[in-house]
């Protein structure tokens, strides 16, 4: 068997790591698994990339000296930044990987196309075209989503007077000149007009989408990177570039769906951005309703007489990362013989899941973290359900049609004895919507910050019962 | 067409192979999704070396650099991520062992 055939078949055990991997991580017990199997196939792809190499033996000092010097660059700017990023800014780093990969993407179809002289065969020159279109778009979309979620970019809908408009130019331009390279016009010019145009569109297309619908956007933006793959691999002709890419590419745009529908929202509204920019119906809300703002010691009080509590943690518990703080108010009641779960949202947090791994990070034990299925039928037998951060997942309002929850799974927390709900202010929520569910008689409001808000209701525990 | 056919058909096993994943999954999964896409540092590092003019080793550079952070970066994110998951499950255990 020549060395060849041996380095095709290491590059076809890589492609079927990978799908072994991804299928593994279908299911918590053998998810780490499948991480490992995908990185052992990434490992042997790129040692039979390097001996595929120097076998050649056409690669010069300049050429070797180049890679080493990008793949130790890349490699610990990537160490660096994973090792240690916060676990609430997780989706933010996951969003920069994703701009890198678009990127270098986008640039094995650049350097390819400026490296032929003669033009390319309509196949490889119009895989060549997607991959510049492709990868620019994600590259400049997924930094400014990142940029969204750390609060560098405006998180809220940027839509100004024709942007429609300007996005449509901006595709048109793009893919008219993508056109032009298909069709053998092109060169170093109407390259770099399409890579431009295509880096505009991606920044135009995430501006008007609003920071909670960013997971989505992030997942389908790393779709639209594996697609950009697969045909980087069908300019270079590497088959295990075309199948992980396309493997990506798929997978991620049905876990993409699978985000969207836990959500109720559709694909095409998301895209279509400015959701929750002030055309949201009139709230169903009555006027003359009135708030009860309660103070920390009555929350307390509240708490630690109760038999049973239900912490209902939401967005704005990640924003304030106070995962640990509401795991030290849990075990002091429980330390008092109330008995405590978590409801967890399944789109709870930044990313569908993601409250599971803060939760999960603050040492919260499996067996108290409750998804929606299981712990609705239990709020009727709860005393207290203390809501931190939360607010259109648990708005009774989804359960009537005509507004922009309906239809939303939602959590039953009215259905609990009484409510305590830890929120900043009376702001809205990502739906634009007013929550009954504040108004009710039996809501108490504590308005605080999550963190200090759950800090001080410790505190206060502590001092009035201790 | 080859090449084509391989795509078409890499599209449906990726389409097959993940289906009815629990929402708990769902970050970890497009974490590990965005790491497999990493495997454009093969594309970046065949082109690299390929080239014969500076702007060719500076697209070469900037492309193998993007890609190995993409790599690395992806799966230490995914394992850092897993890792809780696995922890969380030990101490699920053990909270069970203790009782």
């Amino acid at each position: 068997m020549s060395l060849d055939t041996v380095l095709r078949l290491v590059f076809l055990g890589a492609a079927a790591c990978f799908v072994l991997g991804l299928h593994l991580m279908n299911r918590p017990p053998t998810a780490q698994r499948g991480s490992s199997v995908s990185a052992a196939g990434m490992a042997a792809a790129v040692a039979a990339t390097v001996v595929l190499l120097v076998r050649s033996g056409t690669v010069s000092g300049t050429g070797w000296a180049v890679l080493g010097a990008g793949v130790s660059v890349g490699a610990m700017g990537g160490w660096y930044l994973a090792r240690t990023v916060a676990m609430t800014a997780i989706p933010q780093a996951v969003s920069l990987f994703n701009a890198a990969g678009g990127g270098a993407a986008a640039l094995v179809a650049v350097h390819d196309l400026l490296r032929v002289d003669d033009t390319l065969p309509a196949g490889p020159a119009a895989a060549a075209a997607l991959d510049v279109v492709i990868g620019a778009v994600t590259f400049a979309g997924s930094l400014i989503a990142a940029g969204k979620l750390q609060g560098v970019v405006a998180s809220r809908p940027v839509v100004l007077p024709g942007t429609r408009l300007v996005n449509a130019a901006l595709a048109a331009l793009a893919l008219g000149s993508g056109a032009l390279i298909v069709t053998g016009h092109g060169g170093p010019v109407v390259l770099a007009v399409t890579a431009v145009a295509a880096l505009g569109f991606g920044v135009a297309m995430v501006m008007p989408i609003g920071g909670a619908d960013m997971p989505v956007v992030i997942s389908l933006l790393n779709a639209l990177t594996g697609t950009a793959v697969a045909m980087a691999g069908i300019v270079i002709g590497n088959t295990v570039l075309i199948i992980a890419g396309a493997l990506v590419g798929a997978s991620g745009g049905i876990l993409t769906k699978l985000m969207a529908d836990a959500m109720n929202r559709s694909l095409w509204s998301v895209v279509a951005g400015g959701f929750g920019t002030g055309d949201a119906p009139p709230a169903a809300i009555d006027p003359n309703a009135r708030v009860r703002s309660v103070s920390a010691d009555d929350a307390a009080i509240q708490l630690a007489y109760a038999n049973r509590v239900i912490m209902v943690p939401g967005y704005g518990l990640a924003a304030a990362q106070a995962q640990h703080e509401v795991r030290e108010l849990a075990d002091l009641l429980e330390s008092r013989g109330v008995d405590v779960d978590y409801a967890i949202h399944p789109v709870a947090g930044r990313l569908p899941g993601h409250m599971n791994v803060l939760l999960a990070e603050a040492n919260v034990p499996y067996d108290q973290l409750k998804e929606m299925d299981d712990v609705n039928p239990e709020f009727s037998r709860a005393d207290v359900a203390l809501v931190i951060g939360a607010n259109d997942v648990i708005n009774p309002a989804a359960r009537r049609p005509g507004n922009p929850v309906s239809g939303m799974p939602i959590l039953d927390v009215d259905h609990a004895h009484s409510v305590i709900v830890i929120k900043r202010s009376m702001g809205q929520g990502y739906a634009g919507i007013d929550n009954e569910l504040y108004t009710d008689p039996k809501t108490g409001m504590y308005f605080a910050d999550a963190k200090k808000g759950l800090a001080e209701l410790a505190a206060a525990v502590k001092v009035l019962v201790g | 067409m080859t090449e084509f056919t391989i795509f078409v058909l890499s599209l449906l096993v990726g389409y097959e192979v993940i289906s009815k994943v629990p929402a708990t999954l769902h970050t970890p999964l497009m974490s590990a999704a965005n790491a497999i896409h990493g495997i454009v540092l093969v594309g970046a590092a065949l082109i690299a070396v390929t080239a014969d003019t500076v702007v060719g080793y500076v697209l070469g550079f900037v492309a193998v650099a993007l890609a190995a952070m993409n790599v690395v970066g992806g799966y230490v994110v995914t394992n850092r991520m897993l890792a809780m998951f696995r922890d969380r499950a030990r101490a699920g255990r053990e909270r069970e062992d203790a009782r």
